[in-house]
């Protein structure tokens, strides 16, 4: 005869209630370490995604994930000429935020180095690659643009010809795919009024020149738009992704590039590290900290809540040790309404977090790794919990029964 | 085993100490037989629980011994055997009320003294079902003991205690709840089943009225045994 689902069914609404409250308990440390995993994913996501070999970024710097990073467009030639390297693109990413229908729309702009990379590697479920060299985007589904939608970002209008799933940028905002261009024009995009002034400034400055006094021809062109000005650098790239021929030496091609002197160098993994140590890792941190703060009140908690079932059962322990029941009867009431409970809590935090996350603003990522930890630490606080519960049976006396 | 089912010597008990101490028992010796019904009768305050608790093992005598079936059990404070194993084999309880255990049923509440006695599940619950048929509640088997009337959750409780076959029941006014007719049919019980079974039955009792039910009975006055 099992005592303790006896006891469990005699008091089931009561037991049904606290073990739904211990399951939006352990909801909240599953969801915790969910947002934890999601947070690390979406940071790397787009490293993992892109499988560069190596990551060539502006000298000194952490890359683009990191800090500020610019290269010269140019730079992407001189990659191609490195011994190894079978190809090399540009890398363009910033994130804007932009009103759309009235709401805040934040897009992590990534640029595509048309028409090389037509986005054939992104998951699309909708739509299609980009196949015009403007103008066109393809967004991640959470930023909620519908396919046709258009979208205006500076001077240009965009439309969204195609939709992905999950592309999340760190900051775990969605992605919109442009090409390269595109996000660069948005990127430095600067309003008329600003465009006006700068050219009148540049005009200024050559007409104050000697170069511009003798050859005023000069002064009109400054006057003109900057595209248009041959000795303006193309605007700047945030990296310069790079692949490398099978069985080349990505040691010596990364040498060769570092030796410039102008640009660093890294592999994916190193700049996967970087991210991990950089942007993310205080909030990783915190949200583990906090993880760690949760556990230990889900323990505290349940600790009391079985130690409160065995209060209400003491004058029954007590009616049992009189009628002789060895230790391990009494232990095992206990310990299996703690691991009942813990299970089945276990098993609602579960079903109630797989609907529940999906709402979240930022992803929630569930992998099956942090399940089976969870389910440890659950046996493990069960355990726990019950010991006071057990220990508060030890000390009951036989005789308890006759007050 | 002889044929003696208690043998109890010069018992005592002191609660406290210093200001404090009060003497519960002062050396009490007794013996009670197999198949005897014995009544300890005295008014409140006696000691008549203390030996009663003293003797099923509960409470640790300051002096004296205990044997039960022959088997010396205690010494004083020091227990000459695993006192939890003992009472599991040898020793029945009923109180004043029934003590049921409020998430069994009637016939779970005896099933789980013998489960906890090792015998299996199956062969305890047939055993259970005849001891509820055997004192007449086997019709309510199935009831939770707050669906039992007083009398009922008695004869359960009277059942539980003959589970293991024990040697001595111990029954500390088993009938103060009940009403006269229904009191007198609980002692009429415990004769059966101590004349029918063999077992040694030590009865604490206010009631008078089935004194004629027992075999002998032993008074007890400030801590002092008489009659034994």
């Amino acid at each position: 005869m099992n005592l303790a689902l006896r006891d469990i069914r005699h008091q089931l609404g009561r037991f049904v209630l606290t073990t739904v409250g211990v399951g939006l308990l352990l909801m909240t440390v599953m969801g915790m370490g969910g947002i934890y995993r999601g947070l690390v994913d979406d940071a790397t996501f787009l490293v993992d995604r892109v499988g560069a070999d190596l990551w060539v970024v502006q000298h000194d710097t952490r890359g683009p994930f990191a800090e500020v990073s610019r290269l010269p467009a140019s730079l992407e030639d001189r990659v191609r000429a490195v011994p190894g390297v079978t190809t090399a693109r540009r890398f363009v990413s910033h994130t804007i935020q932009r009103e759309y229908r009235g709401a805040a729309l934040r897009m992590t702009v990534q640029g595509l180095a048309w028409p090389e990379d037509r986005g054939d590697w992104l998951p699309l479920i909708a739509g299609r690659r980009i196949e015009a060299a403007h103008f066109e985007l393809v967004a991640d589904r959470s930023l909620g643009l519908a396919l046709g939608a258009t979208l205006h970002l500076g001077h240009d209008r965009y439309t969204v010809v195609g939709l992905t799933s999950g592309m999340i940028g760190q900051a775990g905002d969605g992605m919109g795919f442009f090409t390269c261009s595109d996000a660069q024009a948005i990127q430095n995009d600067a309003g008329g009024e600003a465009q006006r002034l700068e050219r009148a400034a540049r005009s200024t400055r050559v007409e104050e020149a000697d170069l511009g006094r003798s050859q005023p021809g000069l002064v009109e062109r400054a006057a003109g738009a900057s595209a248009n000005l041959p000795v303006l650098p193309q605007p700047p790239v945030s990296a310069v992704l790079v692949w490398l021929s099978p069985g080349a030496d990505a040691v010596q091609a990364a040498r060769t590039m570092a030796g410039w002197g102008d640009v660093s160098v890294y592999t994916s993994a190193e700049q996967r590290a970087l991210l991990l140590a950089g942007p993310v890792d205080k909030s990783r941190r915190q949200i583990g900290l906090f993880r760690i703060l949760l556990v230990s009140i889900s323990t505290i908690i349940m600790a009391l809540v079985i130690y409160t079932m065995t209060l209400d059962k003491i004058h029954d322990i007590a009616l049992l040790k009189l009628m002789g029941a060895r230790n391990r009867v009494l232990i095992g009431l206990i310990l299996q309404q703690a691991l009942l409970l813990g299970a089945l809590g276990y098993g609602i935090a579960w079903l109630i977090g797989q609907r529940l996350f999906l709402l979240f603003p930022r992803r929630v990522l569930i992998v099956e790794q942090d399940l089976l930890m969870l389910a440890g630490i659950v046996v493990g606080i069960s355990v726990l919990a019950s010991g006071l519960g057990v220990w508060k049976a030890m000390r009951v006396q036989a005789g308890e029964v006759l007050s | 085993m002889n044929g003696l089912a208690v043998e109890a010597k010069d018992l005592r008990k002191v609660y406290g100490h210093d200001n404090t101490e009060v003497v519960a028992l002062k050396g009490a010796t007794f013996t009670v037989a197999r198949g005897e019904v014995v009544a300890l009768l005295g008014p409140s305050g006696a000691g008549k629980s203390t030996l009663l608790t003293a003797v099923g093992l509960i409470t640790q005598p300051t002096a004296g011994t205990v044997s039960i079936g022959g088997v010396p059990v205690v010494d004083g404070p020091r227990e000459l055997v695993d006192v939890r194993a003992f009472r599991r084999q040898h020793i029945g309880f009923v109180f004043q009320k029934a003590n049921l255990i409020p998430f069994l049923n009637a016939v779970e509440n005896v099933q789980v003294a013998m489960e906890i006695n090792d015998v299996p599940s199956r062969e305890a619950r047939r055993r259970a079902q005849e001891l509820l048929d055997y004192l007449g509640v086997a019709d309510r088997a199935d009831h939770l003991p707050t669906e039992l009337s007083g009398g009922q959750q008695q004869r359960i409780a009277v059942a539980r205690a003959l589970a293991n076959r024990p040697s001595l029941i111990l029954a500390d006014e088993p009938t103060a709840a009940l009403d006269s007719q229904r009191g007198r049919q609980v002692m009429e019980l415990f004769a059966r089943v101590a004349h029918e079974q063999g077992a040694a039955v030590i009865v604490v009792t206010h009631d008078h009225r089935a004194l004629d039910v027992f075999d002998r009975h032993l008074e007890m006055e400030d801590g002092e045994l008489r009659g034994a």
